[in-house]
């Protein structure tokens, strides 16, 4: 059987500290998995590494069975191509409004890249999808807003718009809602998981929830200090087990000292 | 606009830890600077006598400066008009060829660091050598007039253009373009799509700084014969007619600060 996500001991460091030490797991199509650790177990690096933002030492990660390590940059663009990713700062382009900025999300399969996917040029299947994504995720009224107009849980909404358009086959969510107050984010948060359902996708989503984390993730990834501490289906683990991902030696640039104090 | 020199006690400051004793080097950069001091005044002659000889020579071409002369309108409107020309061809082309050289030139945009290094140094180049020395150069190249004008200022708007959108592309933040990036977009598509649109309020206000700058070389560059009222002014200070250089020197002046006013009003409007 063919993963979403495939990663086998992958190692990332910076400079002389060691990120990720040897973090080995799958996403098996379909399928929706919380990630937990506290800030600064390598979460992020992770997310960036599985999509070629940030370089491997070693290891391997394959998407769909593709090699995303050492892949020539077609390939890796081939690879973003089929890979949504939501930032927890949303990351929309602030000079442009909704409607441009979910445009964007088919850059990368426009054989002409952006001349094919500004407002004024795209074609007319494009313009029509791109208002069917703001549709999707109730901002159709909101098209012509830039960003800068727009309360948080909005534009993450614009930002999964975004996503959408992109038509990937997985989605890596990188604490998509931690900018949000809580009644912003669980809305967001029921938005993006009815969408990763619907259009039957697999996604690894980042959370520091845990309640958020047991009532919507499939299975749980627990890291802990740049290595994968739990693996399991959510209805296996338990609160204190989860907890204890955030205590002790959780930071990768941990002194033993400091944890010990 | 000339270089800046750094004073001479900022150069001394990053309190250079290779040196032991920064006192020392300090004592060194003032003994220096004020024996270069009182060597200039010594060198250009600096006299009681020849100041009051000044401010009566002063006096003398005010005195025939006044009333301005300004039966020559004609031609100074003309002149006038070629240096706008002058200016406003070349700060475009100038802005223009600044946008591509600053892309080569940003570290963010830049698609290697040899052409990053090229890139720099070529803006820089444009940038060290002054607008008069560039006019002087396309004067012996293609020869007296406007055309000399217009290269000179396009090298000048890009040696100050280029290096403030390049250092604009920098202070980018990263998070839209790394989400293009994410989607598979291509390098110039992410470059286009996030971090341009980004820049754009900069760009513009820089852009309308260089035609401000370059309103006010292309006054001078005639003085050495690349077209435009300078070279008007030149001839008119030759000929001792004072009057019509008053004339002239009034009109330069409603114009530059009539530009200047306009420019500064839109850029109110934008940033």
């Amino acid at each position: 059987m063919i993963h979403a996500i495939e990663a086998d001991r992958l190692v990332v460091s910076y400079g002389n500290l060691q990120v990720l030490r040897g973090i080995s797991f799958t996403v098996p199509a379909g399928q929706g998995v919380v990630l937990l650790g506290a800030n600064g177990c390598g979460k992020s690096t992770l997310m960036r590494s599985l999509n070629g933002l940030e370089k491997l030492q070693s290891g391997t990660i394959r998407i769909h069975g593709d090699t995303l390590s050492g892949a020539g940059r077609r390939d890796l663009r081939k690879i973003r191509q089929s890979m949504g990713y939501v930032f927890q700062h949303f990351n929309l382009v602030p000079q442009l409004n909704a409607f441009q900025n979910v445009l964007l999300g088919s850059l990368g399969r426009q054989r002409f890249g952006l001349l094919s996917c500004l407002s004024l040029t795209a074609s007319a299947a494009d313009r029509a999808k791109a208002m069917h994504c703001l549709d999707r995720v109730g901002m159709a009224d909101r098209a012509l807003h830039r960003p800068s107009e727009l309360s948080g849980g909005q534009q993450q909404r614009v930002a999964i718009a975004r996503m959408l358009m992109q038509d990937p086959r997985v989605v890596i969510a990188d604490e998509p809602i931690a900018s949000l107050d809580p009644k912003a984010g669980r809305e967001v948060l029921d938005l993006l998981w009815r969408i990763v359902t619907e259009e039957k996708l697999s996604m690894l989503c980042t959370l520091h929830q845990l309640e958020l984390a047991q009532e919507y993730g499939d299975r749980v990834l627990g890291m802990k200090a740049g290595r994968v501490e739990i693996d399991a289906p959510i209805a296996e683990t338990d609160t204190a087990q989860l907890n204890a991902l955030y205590t002790g030696m959780t930071r990768v640039d941990a002194q033993p000292t400091e944890a010990a104090a | 606009m000339p270089n800046r020199q750094r004073p001479p006690h900022e150069r001394s400051q990053p309190a250079s830890p290779r040196f032991r004793a920064p006192s020392a080097l300090t004592w060194v950069v003032v003994v220096g600077f004020a024996a270069f001091f009182i060597q200039g005044i010594i060198a250009s002659d600096i006299s009681v006598d020849r100041l009051m000889r000044g401010a009566n020579n002063l006096v003398r071409f005010v005195g025939q400066a006044v009333p301005p002369d300004f039966t020559r309108m004609p031609n100074i409107a003309d002149a006038m008009l070629e240096t706008m020309n002058i200016a406003i061809v070349g700060v475009t082309f100038g802005c223009l060829f600044s946008i591509p050289l600053a892309i080569l030139a940003a570290r963010n945009t830049a698609p290697t660091m040899l052409v990053r290094t090229i890139a720099r140094f070529v803006i820089s180049v444009a940038r060290t050598i002054p607008d008069l020395i560039w006019a002087l150069i396309f004067v012996v190249t293609v020869g007296l007039g406007p055309l000399a004008g217009i290269l000179a200022i396009i090298m000048d708007t890009i040696g100050f253009a280029a290096r403030f959108y390049s250092e604009r592309f920098e202070e980018v933040q990263k998070g839209p373009a790394e989400a293009l990036t994410a989607t598979g977009a291509g390098r110039l598509s992410v470059i286009f799509g996030a971090i341009l649109p980004e820049s754009f309020a900069s760009i513009t206000a820089t852009s309308l700084f260089s035609v401000e700058k370059a309103i006010r070389s292309a006054v001078t560059l005639g003085l050495v014969g690349a077209g435009g009222i300078g070279v008007e002014l030149s001839t008119a200070m030759r000929l001792f007619r004072y009057d019509q250089a008053a004339a002239i020197i009034l009109v330069i002046l409603v114009v530059v600060i009539g530009f200047e006013q306009l420019s500064s009003m839109i850029r109110k409007r934008i940033i």
